[in-house]
């Protein structure tokens, strides 16, 4: 329990801030909820660089996290998500999405299967309201742990390398989605095969009274392997690359939504393989059934733009001018050397192949140019290198 | 002398409804019984060197569109937001409702992690409700009854307006206006301490319990203003609650009318059943086509008017409106700044709101010491020391204390306020204050007490109703003031009203006067000076 | 479809049974499974004290819906009235009783300008109460414009509003949220006349007279009809058990079958549609439908659960307002009482204690914090003064629906009902000296007695508070105001749903309805 005078402190430190502090050359630094983290430390392109060639670590610490343990977890879980949780084994993640009523997605996390029956969520937004409200008959028990647990996502093709020097033997074979037990400093560190990046990598778990020390000896076990801190800015580039969404960002949290009509649903979200009907009832089926049976209003697309503009909250025309739908996401990628961006356009618009526009805005030294864009409608990850996926994983 | 609109009282919706006929090249004169103008929105030099903002105390309703087109800044009127709010508890605790969103969540976390999510979804909820109400402030109401065209589509507006909402929104906005603000509050909360915080916006200037269905939807009146497109936030008028009518005065005479202070009007006079001009009290006789009141309905139409010139079945609309008093407020001089220790020293929130009663049962049990005819033992106090935050106020390191105090009835158990009822209920404010701040008394150079007699007397107010009339559905949209009178005429041509009894109704938002001004200058042919409300999207 | 389809109804309540009713004669194959031992649920006559029988619950008809009295040929079933029209007597001690006619006053005290003024009332109430009362028996629309044939339902009832003609809307707009006090206050000066209007719209509800909306709940009490006699208070010849006994001989000649002592365990559930229930004995019942007379959280939350529901909807159910405030009384006495100042003629009429405003809403006051009334309001019948079977020779049995008995009594009803009964019988004496002389047994029925002996959440009549945040398309909540639930196959037809509690009916016929209408 916080203390009456919480308010003297308007921000928090994350476990690991002594060290991302030190490294701030920039002094950037944004507030993730009660957190401060850092935007970048020194260089974005440095550090963007280090999640595609070496070894990335970003504090997730004030990711959301919650406890669900109980005889009805399983079935309190499937009744929560749209995706089968029976099928997430333990010492297995699985990514989700949750509805409300009306089938519109509220938040997108990963459940950690940490033991049979004891199930952690991760989201971006606090969901203590819904989770207690979907818990109605349910026996289960729901706690927030968000600040018990620090985490830290390595990543990077030198990720695997890196957690070998660490001292976790046999990292190699944890196969992606899969979550590994380690002894740690007199304790557990939990790593899973799991991250943000699109890229080789892992998100490590622990005690934040011994994160120090996990800092510490990781990035001296990275010293060899290009081991660098990075910031949200190019955490974010790596997202979009792998084609991503973010909440707030591509879509809005239909429990924040005040306009109706602004919330999407998980086929308009391009999740439809985490709808699963076959399992038992969950909040939103009957809505997702209905809007698979009638059809769904949008979709959201992942375009291949024209050009080297990034196309910043452009619209998007068809071929006839017609306005369908807006950019959400949106980047140069080093990676794939395209403009890239996700768009969420009407239906029956963005069928993969289609040709569409965008309206992109631009500035060179203070004049602003408008140019209509070329795009094409693509398939899957912009940037999805093997590695990614490989087991055993490679050490470079 | 002959004008072409005469304003009854120069309060601030009178004032703003006259600068709107002003600007649309009317004579207008404004007549204002009181030797200053702005009614209950003022500021008052009562002990000196102090200024006293003796009734309304906060600005958050004023709209926006109004401030704008009447140039209200360029006639000196500066709104400064203030600190958020706090609720004190009877075991020593607080719950801050700090400004900052994550420091107000992890306060709220600390009496209930859940009710802390559970204050996104409250937003979420009571947003669209402001949303839905925003959208008509500064509109005439429809008569349903009624299949004018104008009419008509007014009420296909506000068909739309519903639409808009979706289905279940639809069921949540009907929901919304009949349950109580218990009840709801029900609905998202678990802790006592927080359900009380949000309470007492449901029952302000009301006569109605934290019980009573329909108190949810009053809620809005206090959550649908904004500052600076901030929603729900509230501010002070730098200089006082007066700087508001100064401006809008300012406003008035800018475009050509005239303000007459010390002017009571004694009657309103019709010939040929129209409405043709005043009579002061001191039989000065001033003479126009167009009489505007912005006094109460039960004022304007039971002592201002000849009982002859209406119908019986109105006059008995006329007595029957809800008009009941039901707060005080104290005005404290304060020769230094109390202490409040269970907020803890440098915590923003001394400038904020503060408030006392921490449960939802405290709120109900002081409303019925109100229904049994006696203020509240235990009363709902919103307290604030503007001097904090306008510098104004008071000499430097001197603070000015306001106190609105819920509830105080217009009769003690059936007689007249005495000045030893206004002392002992002096004392129970007093005693609620100095339970949370030791030295608070010791540091009270002035006081000054308020019952709704006083704001009957100085302000004209019957009863002492804050809001001009009681905000429940009866009473309000096209029920406002009466069913059938909702569009600012009243039943004698040339009459019209626009007072805190007209829609949208109280609270300082200068809609009323505004939306008046649209129907007087229709009905004149004349082209509206009045803005339309901005879109929410 | 060649198979007939098959329908289990849970609860043989009256709805239960004029849904089944309704449904069988539509065709379909219906059994009626009931956890008592007799079907009637809260509508039976029951022996409290050997000898002595009384309507358990609801002991006064005047809701019940003339079309389904005809339509089910109830009288030929064996419905008839001991009395059919009760008229109000407003006991106070100190003024002579007063005695009201819907708009006419019987006997007392009273100004020319208050009767007049009550005429102008009561005719204007039952002009409203009609617009109510057009309702019941719609099912409520669906408000979502998406095409006409939502719009049409819709429009239907602002015409019925709009054909008040102007005046009356306007009035009827005004009036429709406010609390009964102040429309009352506007018109009358007599206290009792005040005071007898104010409990018809607090009875069986946890307003008070100042509270808003209880104008509505006193237009509700209106929009029913006995003998085509509407606002009339009627009581069946052998009690409410009467009504039921005839329901059941019109549900059986339909070809109903009714298992009684059959508790409903869980509703099952397979691949998102109710299929049929699982009786507590174990055995299953497979149905092509299923109807609950039970209340919505019973059903939805404990025989269905909320886990085959969405969330927000399982949370408004969760949060429907079922809090019962009234309770029961009922004694065996040994002789006739007196009571002060009330002609003889006049003590086998509606006998009601609520002088005057204020003493209601005092009596209110503390079930706002969980206490019960120290000076309770009652409406109070001697039904054996006009039934015989109802008492031995030379005895009376008193029924008395007694306010505000709080179901969440702080405290517990464990402790509570001893005093909550001396302080009812307080006021008795009071009002009938000598009346506590005459007792040779005591029943009360408190809401959580209510609960365990009828199955009803909270012990509320209505199944769940009257009011307008919960009528028409909000009752019993938004998304399964049409009768249908969620779930496929499974329907609602009890007082949860609209029109509302009270032993009408309205419910089981519109959900019979909406079941044998739809696919």
């Amino acid at each position: 329990m916080l203390a009456r005078d919480h308010f003297r402190q308007l921000v928090c430190e994350t476990p690991f801030h002594p060290r991302t502090a030190a490294l701030n050359q920039l002094n950037l630094w944004h507030r993730w909820r009660d957190h401060t983290v850092a935007d970048a430390y020194f260089d974005v392109g440095m550090e963007y660089n280090a999640i595609r060639n070496s070894c990335a670590v970003f504090d997730l610490s004030p990711m959301t996290k919650h406890l669900i343990t109980g005889p009805d977890a399983l079935a309190y879980m499937n009744r929560l998500v749209t995706r089968d949780v029976a099928k997430i084994k333990p010492a297995r993640v699985g990514y989700c999405v949750w509805c409300d009523d009306a089938g519109q997605v509220i938040d997108d996390g990963t459940i950690f299967h940490l033991r049979e029956g004891v199930y952690r969520l991760c989201s971006q937004e606090r969901q203590l309201d819904w989770l207690h409200s979907s818990a109605l008959g349910f026996d289960v028990r729901i706690v927030e742990e968000t600040n018990d647990v620090a985490g830290l996502a390595v990543q990077g093709p030198t990720s695997c390398a890196v957690l070998k020097s660490l001292g976790l033997a046999g990292i190699e074979t944890l196969t992606p989605f899969g979550l590994r037990s380690f002894p740690f400093a007199g304790g557990t560190l939990e790593v899973s095969r799991t991250g943000y990046t699109g890229d080789l990598g892992y998100e490590l778990w622990i005690n934040p009274e011994r994160a120090l020390q996990l800092w510490d000896a990781l990035f001296a076990a990275g010293a060899d392997h290009g081991i660098r801190a990075i910031g949200t800015l190019a955490l974010e580039m790596s997202r979009i690359e792998a084609g991503f969404i973010q909440a707030g960002v591509d879509f809005l949290p239909a429990d924040r939504a005040v306009r109706v009509d602004r919330t999407r649903s998980p086929f308009e979200l391009d999740l439809g393989r985490l709808v699963d009907f076959s399992k038992p009832n969950f909040t939103g089926r009957r809505a997702l059934l209905e809007e698979q049976h009638r059809g769904s209003r949008y979709r959201l697309v992942r375009l291949d733009v024209e050009g080297n503009k990034p196309a910043k909250d452009a619209y998007i025309y068809d071929q006839r001018r017609t306005n369908v739908g807006v950019v959400t996401s949106s980047m140069w990628s080093p990676a794939a050397k395209a403009s890239i961006a996700l768009a969420s356009v009407k239906m029956p618009w963005g069928a993969p192949g289609e040709e569409l526009a965008a309206e992109i805005y631009y500035q060179k030294e203070l004049k602003w140019n408008r140019f209509m864009a070329r795009c094409r409608v693509v398939e899957g990850a912009f940037f999805d290198p093997p590695r990614r996926r490989a087991t055993p994983a490679a050490d470079r | 002398m002959k004008y072409d609109a005469i304003v009854i009282g120069a309060g601030h919706n009178g004032l703003c409804n006259a600068a709107f006929l002003a600007r649309a090249g009317l004579e207008v004169l404004v007549l204002e019984s009181n030797s200053y103008v702005g009614g209950a929105a003022v500021s008052r030099e009562l002990h000196p060197h102090w200024t006293y903002s003796n009734c309304s105390y906060v600005c958050g309703l004023l709209r926006p569109e109004i401030y704008r087109s009447l140039e209200l800044a360029r006639h000196g009127l500066q709104i400064v937001p203030y600190g958020g709010g706090v609720t004190f508890t009877r075991d020593g605790d607080i719950l801050g409702g700090y400004l900052d969103k994550d420091l107000k969540r992890r306060e709220l976390a600390r009496h209930s992690a859940r009710d802390a999510d559970a204050y996104m979804r409250y937003g979420r909820d009571t947003m669209r409700q402001c949303r839905l109400i925003r959208s008509l402030l500064l509109r005439t109401p429809p008569d349903p009854s009624s299949l004018r065209w104008r009419d008509l589509r007014e009420m296909m507006h506000v068909g739309k307006e519903f639409a808009k909402l979706g289905e279940a929104g639809i069921y949540d906005t009907m929901r919304f206006y009949t349950l109580s603000i218990a009840d709801y509050l029900n609905e998202y909360f678990e802790s006592d301490v927080v359900k009380a915080n949000f309470a007492g916006s449901g029952i302000i200037g009301t006569a109605l319990g934290v019980q009573s269905p329909g108190t949810a939807y009053v809620l809005l009146h206090h959550y649908m203003g904004d500052v600076d497109g901030q929603m729900g936030a509230w501010g002070f008028a730098r200089g006082g609650m007066g700087a508001v009518s100064q401006a809008l005065a300012a406003a008035v005479q800018a475009h050509g009318g005239e303000i007459k202070v010390d002017a009571p009007v004694a009657r309103i006079l019709t010939r040929g059943g129209r409405a043709c001009g005043v009579a002061l009290a001191n039989g000065d006789e001033y003479y126009a086509d167009t009489v505007v009141s912005n006094v109460d309905p039960k004022r304007t139409f039971l002592k201002l008017m000849d009982p002859g010139d209406l119908q019986p079945e109105f006059l008995a609309r006329a007595r029957n409106f809800k008009i009941r008093g039901s707060s005080g407020k104290l005005n404290i001089a304060l020769d230094g700044l109390p202490d409040f220790p269970a907020l803890g020293a440098g915590n923003p929130l001394i400038s904020g709101d503060m408030h006392f009663l921490d449960s939802l049962e405290r709120y109900e049990r002081a409303y019925d010491d109100w229904k049994n005819g006696s203020w509240s033992k235990d009363p709902y106090l919103d307290l604030l020391m503007p001097s904090l935050t306008d510098p104004t106020m008071t000499p430097p390191g001197k603070h000015m204390m306001s106190v609105f105090v819920q509830y105080v009835p217009v009769k003690v158990n059936g007689h007249d306020w005495t000045d030893a009822d206004r002392e002992a209920f002096k004392q129970t404010v007093f005693d609620q204050i100095a339970r949370y701040s030791p030295n608070f008394r010791s540091l009270v150079l002035h006081a000054e007490v308020r019952t709704p007699r006083e704001l009957e007397a100085e302000v004209g107010l019957t009863e002492g109703n804050i809001f001009q009339g009681e905000l429940t559905f009866d009473q309000l949209f096209f029920n406002r003031p009466f069913p059938g009178y909702a569009q600012y005429r009243a039943p004698v041509r040339g009459l019209y009203m626009c007072g805190s009894a007209t829609h949208p109704g109280g609270g300082v938002m200068a809609a009323p006067g505004a939306n008046a001004a649209r129907e007087i200058l229709r009905d004149l042919h004349r082209g509206s000076t009045v803005p339309e409300g901005w879109s929410d999207d | 479809m060649t198979e007939r389809q098959t329908v289990v109804v849970i609860g043989a309540g009256h709805n239960g049974l004029v849904c089944a009713t309704y449904l069988a004669r539509a065709g379909r194959k219906v059994l009626v499974v009931e956890a008592a031992a007799q079907p009637g649920g809260a509508a039976i006559t029951r022996e409290f004290a050997p000898g002595y029988r009384v309507s358990a619950v609801a002991h006064l008809l005047h809701l019940l819906d003339p079309v389904i009295e005809r339509e089910l040929a109830l009288a030929r079933h064996g419905l008839s009235y001991a009395r059919s029209s009760l008229v109000n007597v407003s006991l106070s001690p100190g003024r002579p009783a007063l005695s009201l006619d819907g708009g006419d006053v019987i006997a007392g005290e009273v100004s020319p300008a208050d009767r007049s003024a009550l005429q102008v009332h009561a005719a204007r109430m039952q002009k409203f109460a009609r617009v109510i009362a057009r309702q019941h028996a719609r099912v409520p629309p669906r408000l979502r414009f998406e095409s006409w044939h939502d719009v049409l339902p819709a429009a239907a009832v602002a015409l019925d509003i709009r054909l008040l003609g102007r005046k009356d809307m306007r009035e009827f707009l005004r009036i429709a949220t406010m609390n009964i006090y102040d429309v009352l206050e506007e018109q009358f000066e007599h206290a009792g006349i005040k005071g007898v209007l104010a409990l018809d719209a607090v009875l069986g509800t946890r307003l008070g007279p100042r509270s808003g909306n209880s104008v509505y709940t006193a237009l509700y009490r209106q929009s029913g009809s006995v003998n085509g006699r509407s606002g009339a208070l009627a009581l069946p010849q052998g009690g409410m058990g009467a009504v039921s006994n005839a329901l059941v001989s019109a549900a059986r000649i339909a070809g109903v079958e009714i298992r009684c002592g059959a508790q409903v365990e869980e509703i099952i559930v397979r691949e998102g549609r109710a299929t049929g229930v699982r009786l507590r004995n174990g055995e299953e019942l497979r149905a092509d439908r299923v109807v609950s007379n039970a209340d919505p959280k019973t059903t939805l939350l404990r025989l269905l659960g909320a886990r085959h529901l969405e969330t927000e909807f399982a949370r408004r159910v969760q949060q429907l307002r079922a809090v019962g405030t009234a309770a029961k009384l009922h004694l065996a006495l040994s002789g006739r009482p007196q009571f002060r100042g009330l002609p003889a003629g006049l003590l086998g009429e509606r006998l009601v204690i609520a002088p005057d405003l204020d003493y209601i809403e005092s009596a209110f006051n503390p079930a706002k914090y969980g206490e019960f009334s120290a000076q309770p309001i009652m409406e109070v019948t001697l039904p054996s003064l006009h039934d015989a079977s109802l008492a031995p020779a030379g005895h009376e049995v008193l029924s008395a629906v007694v306010q505000y008995a709080p179901y969440d009594l702080k405290g517990g009803w464990a402790a509570g009902k001893r005093p909550f009964l001396a302080a009812i019988m307080a006021v008795l004496e009071e009002h009938a000296p000598g009346i506590g002389a005459l007792v040779q047994h005591a029943e009360l029925l408190t809401p959580l007695d209510i609960e365990q002996q009828f199955g009803i959440t909270g012990g509320h009549w209505h199944h769940g508070e009257l009011a307008l945040d919960q009528f028409m398309m909000l009752r019993p909540v938004a998304g399964a105001a049409q009768y249908a639930t969620p779930v496929a196959g499974l329907y609602l037809c009890g007082a949860g749903c609209h029109p509302g509690g009270g032993i009408m009916g309205s419910a089981g016929r519109n959900a019979a309805r909406v079941i044998a209408g739809g696919r």
